[in-house]
């Protein structure tokens, strides 16, 4: 058994927003379930964002990571546990809910319409209008100025704001998704796996972002299956597994070694070196697989 | 901020950016493979029948293109929307013929019936739009089941009621002078009678434009056709735009249903069919994806007026009309076929 395994509910409560210092968070979830149908797809979860604090959520393939973010983004409701925004339950209805309550998302697939020009993206939904009654319409150029400045702040060098978005590398479409979000006003941002289909200096430029939404005083949910991009930048770590959790950590409570232990998983890595004996003639490959169980043995205190 | 890397507030004009001259920005609009047909067409025809330019032949053009360009507007931005609508050539029918037995049923003035009309044009509309979305079921399938159910209402109810294939006239009803004066009259100008058809197509053509380049609206038409996924995950009203599209195609085509009853004073209730087919080919033909997320409402515009010019021209050319059809149909493959190579040229530089 793992000492660092400490009851999550007891966790939470322990844990202080860094700005209020008290354990009201920014957003919370405390013992959250989903099933769809007779599929439990995540069950008693429990974890905290606040300002200016990451907050990653690990998992591999049909961890439940992506309805755990469906729920925080009111894409689905949760049907078991609480959700709680500033200490208040709530419970959202619509997308739009979600980010009426500042929380704002960055899917993996970005939600932006690649046939659009950058600023109609940039705006949509939220666009700004002039005039009056019938005859409102949208203030283009104010648009196209705002888009250019707020993709400049973040660093993005962007050429032109007419250009479809669907021109522009994966790394500029997320860096103009998560701008989108940090401008209008989000208080939360879920990022959806956005280093998962980049590079690694793509990744490096995604991950530079993310710090810089959280220096500006936003409470980030980084979702990723790569501890080695969760590590750096995040302040707290959710592991899920199976749609349940299996560990929720503070930084200085764990070691990247130890994440990656844990999300590695021994079991597997055990069966892998077996089934490869098995077939014989990999000598080297299973000696491999052996000495890495051995290490997740010996940082997760388990045996295999 | 100690990451951020300190940018000029407003960047010089980036050397990765090729001055574009206003010729390919031009090349890069929806419209343009349409725009260069209907050049071609007008110079062709011009050529083969020295009638085709006359001031009164042009009119004529006008009025033809104007019938078809009218549901194209709504068509267009529907298509723009991703969505396809296979009911509107009936339902054109189904406003006019609501408009002409109500009022001759119940005797009331012929606006009472128009009214109603406009009323029924919208609910097929919402309708459409509202099964649409409940079932998520393809458009094509929910509109051809409204197209046949709407053919079989239009020529059941007119038999019921009338007891006759065609609406009885209604030319001496309340009304009927002030409607026509409205829906169905011509302007004159410079000596040659422009029907007012004209001028209607050449307003929502405008306020269609204006619509989708300038409002908020119209930002939420691309972005439901191009991707309705994404634009709800923004907040984009998606049911709401979808429903709102398909009952602006419904206000379109109760303005034709009332043109077709005011310009005469009766309908044929098995009219209609196959008109369905003109609309969609005009927004095609104009530029827009069958796909939705890309076009224009002056591309449908041209469109139709490819569709008026060669309607017309094989008359004025004194060929027989019977070629119409396959003249229309290998328009429409030239047309689509200029687009895709335009854009891709285009996206290219």
């Amino acid at each position: 058994m793992n000492a660092k395994e400490i009851d999550q509910q007891t966790l939470l409560q322990n844990e202080k927003d860094p700005l209020t210092h008290t354990p009201v968070h920014l957003l919370s979830l405390e013992g959250v379930g989903k099933h769809y149908g007779n599929i439990i797809a995540l069950s008693d979860v429990t974890m905290a964002v606040d300002n200016g604090r990451v907050t990653c959520v690990l998992g591999d393939n049909g961890a439940g990571k992506s309805t755990l973010i469906k729920i925080i983004a009111g894409l689905h409701q949760h049907d078991a546990g609480v959700l709680n925004i500033m200490g208040e339950e709530r419970k959202f209805d619509s997308p739009r809910d979600a980010l009426d309550a500042g929380i704002a998302t960055v899917y993996q697939d970005l939600a932006v319409v690649p046939l659009m020009p950058i600023w109609r993206n940039f705006f949509l939904g939220s666009e700004l209008t002039s005039g009056f009654g019938p005859f409102k319409s949208m203030d283009v150029d104010k648009m196209k100025e705002i888009t250019l400045k707020e993709l400049a702040e973040m660093g993005i060098d962007l050429r032109d704001v007419e250009q479809p978005i669907g021109q522009l590398s994966g790394g500029e479409r997320q860096c103009v998704a998560i701008a989108r979000a940090v401008y209008f006003g989000a208080k939360v941002l879920i990022l959806d796996e956005p280093t998962a289909a980049l590079g690694v200096k793509q990744s490096g430029v995604v991950l530079r972002y993310i710090l810089q939404a959280r220096d500006r005083g936003l409470g980030v949910i980084f979702i990723t299956h790569n501890p080695h991009h969760a590590f750096p930048v995040g302040d707290r770590f959710l592991l899920l597994k199976r749609g349940k959790s299996i560990g929720y950590y503070d930084k200085k409570d764990i070691t990247l070694d130890e994440l990656t232990a844990q999300m590695a998983g021994g079991a597997e890595l055990a069966e892998l070196a077996h089934e490869l004996e098995q077939l014989g003639g990999h000598g080297d490959i299973v000696k491999e697989v052996q000495g890495e169980v051995a290490e997740v043995a010996q940082t997760t205190g388990k045996s295999y | 901020m100690t990451m951020t890397q300190t940018k000029p507030k407003s960047p010089a004009p980036d050397e990765r950016v090729a001055k574009r001259s206003p010729f390919q920005k031009l090349l890069g609009r929806p419209e343009v493979g349409a725009l260069v047909g209907a050049i071609v067409l007008f110079i062709f025809f011009a050529l083969v029948s020295p009638t085709f330019t006359q001031p009164n032949a042009l009119a004529t053009i006008l009025y033809g293109s104007s019938t078809i360009g009218i549901m194209a507007v709504g068509v267009s931005l529907l298509m723009i929307g991703g969505e396809f609508d296979l009911s509107t050539g009936v339902a054109v029918i189904t406003s006019a013929l609501t408009a002409s037995m109500f009022s001759w049923y119940f005797s009331t003035n012929v606006w009472v019936g128009v009214l109603l009309a406009l009323v029924v044009s919208l609910s097929i509309g919402y309708i459409n739009g509202w099964i649409l979305m409940k079932t998520k079921l393809p458009s094509f399938i929910v509109t051809l089941a409204t197209f046949l159910m709407l053919t079989g209402l239009n020529l059941g109810l007119t038999r019921l009621i009338g007891g006759s294939v065609s609406s009885p006239s209604i030319s001496n009803m309340d009304g009927f002078a002030s409607a026509r004066a409205v829906f169905a009259s011509s302007v004159t100008i410079g000596g040659v009678d422009v029907k007012i058809t004209v001028f209607i197509w050449f307003a929502l053509v405008a306020v269609a434009t204006w619509v989708l380049m300038r409002t908020r609206v119209g930002n939420w038409i691309f972005a439901v056709g191009g991707d309705a996924n994404a634009a709800r995950a923004v907040g984009v009203p998606v049911k709401a735009t979808k429903i709102g599209l398909f009952m602006g195609v419904g206000f379109c085509g109760w303005i034709l249903g009332m043109h077709n009853l005011f310009a005469f004073d009766t309908v044929q209730s098995g009219e209609g069919v196959g008109n369905e087919f003109l609309y969609i080919i005009a927004a095609v033909i104009g530029g827009c994806l069958l796909t939705g997320g890309y076009g224009s409402a002056i591309g449908g515009a041209i469109g139709a007026f490819i569709f008026g010019m060669a309607n017309k021209g094989i008359v004025y050319a004194q060929w027989n009309p019977d070629w119409f059809k396959f003249f229309l149909g290998l328009m429409l493959l030239l047309a689509t076929i200029v687009n895709l190579i335009v854009k891709r040229r285009a996206e290219l530089k």
